[in-house]
């Protein structure tokens, strides 16, 4: 920790404290990737955790995601309630048998002592009905805050997890808000400067925040979406289809990531409408049905292609 | 004799489901060792977090060797049987079987079985990785490199460690062999998560339990909560305060550490203007802390009671200042609900009820809220509420399910809404219903006596009752998923122990009516048909209440064959009176003979094909015992008739009860059927008015004994 310059210590800059977690999971052997180049309400939805949770083959990662939730957007006015924000996600699979421990190390890197704080891990079963995928694990707690989400994935896109990946989910700015020692999300220093040079969340955040609350409440263009969600769906199945090698016999899938581009489409469209307050309680259901059949088809032809496959 | 310690080490256990895990894991233990014929001296078991442990101790170190005599075929059988017989027993030629003589049916063979018993031992080395595979976890997870394997292990999280040894006290116990998906049985275990990780030798449960407390666990669930419930107890007060006990908190509580360590932080004042219930839920709910009250006021104080997991090393503030930043955040959020609860009226929130279904096939909320209105303007005068006030309160009931603080604590339904009726400065009453309407939810809660209440109360379970009879969906055997045997018994209590007096089957069918109106989609075919069935839903439903109550059921039907017994109270009171009745010789005797009569009567018609109904002519009298009879019949009948409309049931008995010497003399002079067609039939008519006026209490006939 002597290294760290002042401006890039975890309890003192954002941007400091994601670099502490990148470094920490790099040095487990994890691939920093970078964020996914789609909007999606979780990290959760990214390829490298919904797709390479499948299949024999090990995979471990860890990136950090920009999760869109429009439903939860307050118009910049609420303490700790947006509608971007962003998850540190981290995939492990097969998962570990040392992961608690892991996860424990991963919070004293970010400056949170197990000695000086109460860490609990307090049960808290994991299902996304839209991405038809499950698992047990905990809310990890520290002195009453829930900090992060772990998850054993017993089934993801409706197939089963063999071997089962283990899931971190660090919500990265609650996080940094207790280490920084802040009540409001958009006073967290982001990049661990002072006076005049320094940048805070609400510099960068806080007025998207405003704009896309009055978007997503307000203004989003409903029938556009409409239309959106369906096109998604249908170059979804059309790229499904096409997938398959060699015709039809389902024994190779050739195209089964940009199928599921469109299923992430298809679901963040849908959490549009869904903040626009245009989808019934009885269409809700069958549009996350909708999503999660196209899931549940992707994850189907992912575990045919190179990487999700046996061979 | 030696005893087993059993322990499975793992990731965190839900809360929720330690204790019954415990008890699984002592009664299949055990009864396998009893399947075995290991009969033991006792067993306990415990739970932690991270750990599951057993104890058995005084189990035989050995099964007791059996001998077995079997027999087998005749001396020189036929060769088929012979050799199946040695196949069977295991023997390699007849030399090994004995001859048994008899002179009878002929010498047979024998086999003598002996089967060594097995050292508990290895018995335990198989029994006990099973007992781990087919563990009943309510759910259970695959985990790590071995979740790819067929059949891999399932445990509720990652199982890492198993102890299992088993040996007398004086000796170095044994550890059981067996290994279960990799992880093999042992003598190692481990202590606190952060405070004592190392690994832990332990031999048995003595040497193992006084080893954890050095590692800073509590293995026994009960000794934490007595911890916790002294340390909480004596921090409040401490301060001159009182702990809000709660049973459920500390049971969960109990179940998140290992190592209790009650700490006690607060926060600010000002959310004292939030109602204590709503704080309660929150502090409760989101972090899992007790609260605590000021015994001079009863009312909540600013002070909260985490439960740590861990002696800090800064004795706890960097805990309780985290805890007590997110109860600030926690109660601000609160607040802020509230407090926009608060700015709009309960009447106002009314119109989004008519965009929120209730039931597909019962329309949406906002019609029911019409319907539950329209009922209540029905059942008001008949409870004695004002009108206006009633429909007022049956129209405010449900409209703080749309508020903030119900949508975030669903538990506190009905509470808000009589917070947020107080707030707009609607009537106590009116105010008190939101709350008291959904009473009572269970046997064992209060029955609301504000006559508003327990109208809106009535009108919201009745409306819900013809509902789901009209739709067809009543609760069939285990089933019952929309509660409506609770409700039909909250309706029954309500009654009686108010004291109501209301015919079920015209409020039914007022009900039925309301579902008829514009306010529903599926019309009613048969709105009499409907009220009568609930009506005998509710004749079953009391039943099973004063069965419970030590009432007699058959009591019950014996009034309600009566017909037209739609008044609950008066139905209970009959069978009240009818149960003192049949306690004394009078009622019992006259139970005989109304019995008799009513046997004979039944042949009689049988046999003529024709009831006896009408008169008996008195001119044919022939016998002084008739004469008494009648006269005893039409003085009964008249003092019985006059009690019932008086509605004193037991002076009806009393009155009854002067039948029974005329109904015994008759029976012991009369012959009923006399050879004169003409007497017969008179006498047959004078029988059936014994029985019509019993009637005037119940049906005798439905009486048993």
């Amino acid at each position: 920790m002597d290294a760290i310059p002042p401006h890039m210590r975890p309890e003192r800059s954002f941007q400091g404290f994601i670099l502490a977690l990148q470094r920490f999971w790099a040095d487990q052997g994890c691939v920093i990737l970078q964020p996914y180049d789609m909007e999606m309400g979780a990290g959760t939805f990214h390829p490298a955790t919904t797709l390479r949770a499948l299949g024999p083959r090990p995979w471990k990662a860890a990136y950090v995601q920009p999760s869109r939730r429009p439903k939860d957007g307050r118009y910049g006015e609420n303490p700790n309630r947006l509608q971007h924000y962003y998850q540190f996600q981290v995939i492990i699979k097969p998962s570990p048998p040392d992961l608690q421990e892991l996860y424990l190390k991963s919070l004293a890197a970010i400056g949170i002592d197990a000695g000086l704080h109460d860490i609990r891990f307090v049960e808290d079963d994991w299902e996304s009905p839209t991405l038809g995928a499950w698992g047990l694990g905990w809310e990890c707690w520290c002195d009453g805050m829930e900090v992060s989400q772990f998850t054993y994935f017993q089934q993801v896109a409706g197939v089963e997890c063999a071997p089962v990946a283990g899931e971190l989910t660090y919500g990265l700015e609650r996080l940094a808000m207790y280490v920084q020692g802040v009540d409001r999300v958009y006073d967290l220093n982001f990049n661990g400067r002072d006076g005049a040079e320094r940048v805070t969340y609400g510099d960068v955040f806080l007025q998207a925040e405003q704009e896309y609350s009055r978007h997503n409440f307000e203004y989003s263009d409903a029938e556009m979406l409409f239309q959106q969600f369906a096109m998604a769906e249908q170059a979804c199945r059309k790229y499904l289809a096409a997938g398959w090698k060699d015709g039809g016999n389902r024994r190779e899938h050739l195209m089964a990531l940009p199928a599921y581009d469109q299923c992430i489409k298809a679901s963040h469209v849908f959490n549009l409408l869904d903040a626009r307050g245009v989808i019934s309680v009885t269409e809700r259901q069958s549009y996350i049905m909708r999503v999660r059949e196209l899931a549940k088809a992707c994850g189907e032809a992912w575990v045919h292609t190179e990487a999700g496959g046996a061979s | 004799m030696p005893d087993l310690l059993f322990e499975l080490f793992s990731e965190e256990i839900p809360a929720r489901m330690q204790a019954r895990a415990a008890d699984d894991l002592r009664r299949m233990v055990t009864d396998r060792l009893v399947a075995e014929g290991l009969v033991y001296e006792g067993a306990k078991a415990f739970a932690t977090p991270r750990r599951l442990t057993l104890t058995v101790h005084g189990i035989p170190a050995r099964q007791s060797d059996l001998k077995e005599e079997r027999k087998g075929p005749r001396v020189g059988g036929p060769e088929a049987a012979i050799s199946g017989f040695l196949k069977a027993t295991g023997l390699t030629s007849l030399d090994q079987a004995k001859i048994q003589r008899d002179p009878k049916k002929g010498d047979f063979y024998i086999a003598l079985i002996e089967k060594p018993g097995r050292a508990t031992l290895d018995v335990l080395a198989d029994i006990l990785p099973v007992i781990i595979r087919t563990f009943p976890w309510p759910k259970a997870m695959r985990w790590g490199e071995r979740s790819a394997r067929a059949g891999a292990l399932q445990w509720v999280r990652p199982l890492h460690a198993i102890v299992a040894t088993f040996g007398m006290e004086t000796e170095e116990p044994e550890v059981v062999k067996f290994a279960v998906d990799g992880i093999a049985a042992g003598q190692t275990t481990y202590g606190h998560r952060f405070m004592a990780p190392a690994p832990i030798n332990v031999r048995r449960f003595e040497d193992y339990a006084a080893k954890l407390v050095d590692a800073k666990v509590v293995l026994d669930a009960e000794r934490r909560k007595d911890i916790i419930l002294t340390d909480a107890r004596q921090l409040a007060f401490a301060q001159g305060f009182e702990l809000v006990e709660d049973q459920g908190l500390l049971d969960e509580v109990a179940g998140l550490v290992e190592w209790p360590v009650v700490l006690m932080g607060s926060f600010d004042p000002e959310f004292l203007s939030i109602p204590g219930e709503v704080i309660r839920a929150t502090i409760r709910t989101n972090l899992k802390c007790f609260v605590v009250s000021d015994p001079s006021t009863g009312k909540l104080t600013n002070k909260f009671i985490p439960t740590a997991n861990i002696e800090a090393s800064d004795g706890g503030k960097a805990i309780t200042a985290g805890n007590e930043r997110v109860i600030r955040a926690r109660l601000s959020d609160a607040k802020f609900f509230y407090a926009t609860d608060l700015k709009t009226k309960l009447e106002d929130r009314l119109p989004k009820f008519d965009s929120i279904v209730f039931h597909e096939k019962l329309g949406t909320q906002g019609e029911r809220i019409v319907r539950i209105e329209l009922l209540t303007a029905e059942i008001a005068p008949l409870v004695g509420a004002d009108v206006e006030k009633a429909k007022r309160a049956a129209r405010l009931a449900k409209a703080d399910l749309l508020t903030e603080v119900v949508g975030e604590f669903p538990e506190l339904q009905g509470l808000m809404g009589k917070y947020y009726a107080l707030a707009q400065g609607e009537d106590a009453s009116v105010a008190a219903a939101s709350e008291e309407h959904y009473k009572p939810q269970g046997p064992a809660d209060r029955v609301p006596t504000d006559p508003v209440s327990v109208t809106v109360a009535l009108a919201d379970k009745i409306d819900t009752l013809a509902g789901f009879w009209a739709i067809d969906e009543k609760p069939t055997g285990s089933k019952d998923p929309y509660a409506l045997r609770r409700a039909a018994l909250g309706v029954i209590r309500l009654i009686l122990e108010n004291a109501l007096r209301l015919s079920v089957l015209k409020t039914a069918g007022a009900a039925v009516r309301g579902l008829q109106g514009p306010a529903t989609r599926h019309p009613v075919v048969d709105s009499d048909k409907l009220a009568a069935d609930l009506l005998a839903f509710f004749a079953d439903r009391l039943k099973v209440q004063l069965r419970e109550q030590g009432a007699r059921h058959d009591l019950v039907d014996a009034v309600f064959a009566l017909g037209g017994q739609d008044d609950l109270l008066m139905v209970v009171r009959r069978v009240e009176a009818l149960g003192q009745f049949l306690d004394s010789d009078d009622g019992k005797n006259l139970l005989a003979g109304t019995k008799r009569a009513a046997n004979i009567l039944r042949i009689e018609e049988k046999k003529d094909g024709r009831t006896f109904d009408g008169a008996p002519d008195a001119s044919l009298y022939g016998l002084a015992e008739e004469k008494t009879l009648a006269k005893a019949i039409a003085q009964v009948t008249q003092d019985a008739g006059a009690a019932v409309a008086k509605e004193d049931f037991a002076g009806a008995m009393g009155a009854m009860a002067k039948l029974r010497p005329a109904v015994d003399a008759f029976f012991d002079k009369v012959k009923v059927n006399d050879d004169d067609p003409k007497l017969r039939e008179n006498r047959l008519k004078l029988l059936n008015e014994i029985r019509a006026a019993t009637r005037a209490v119940a049906d005798f006939s439905r009486i048993e004994g």
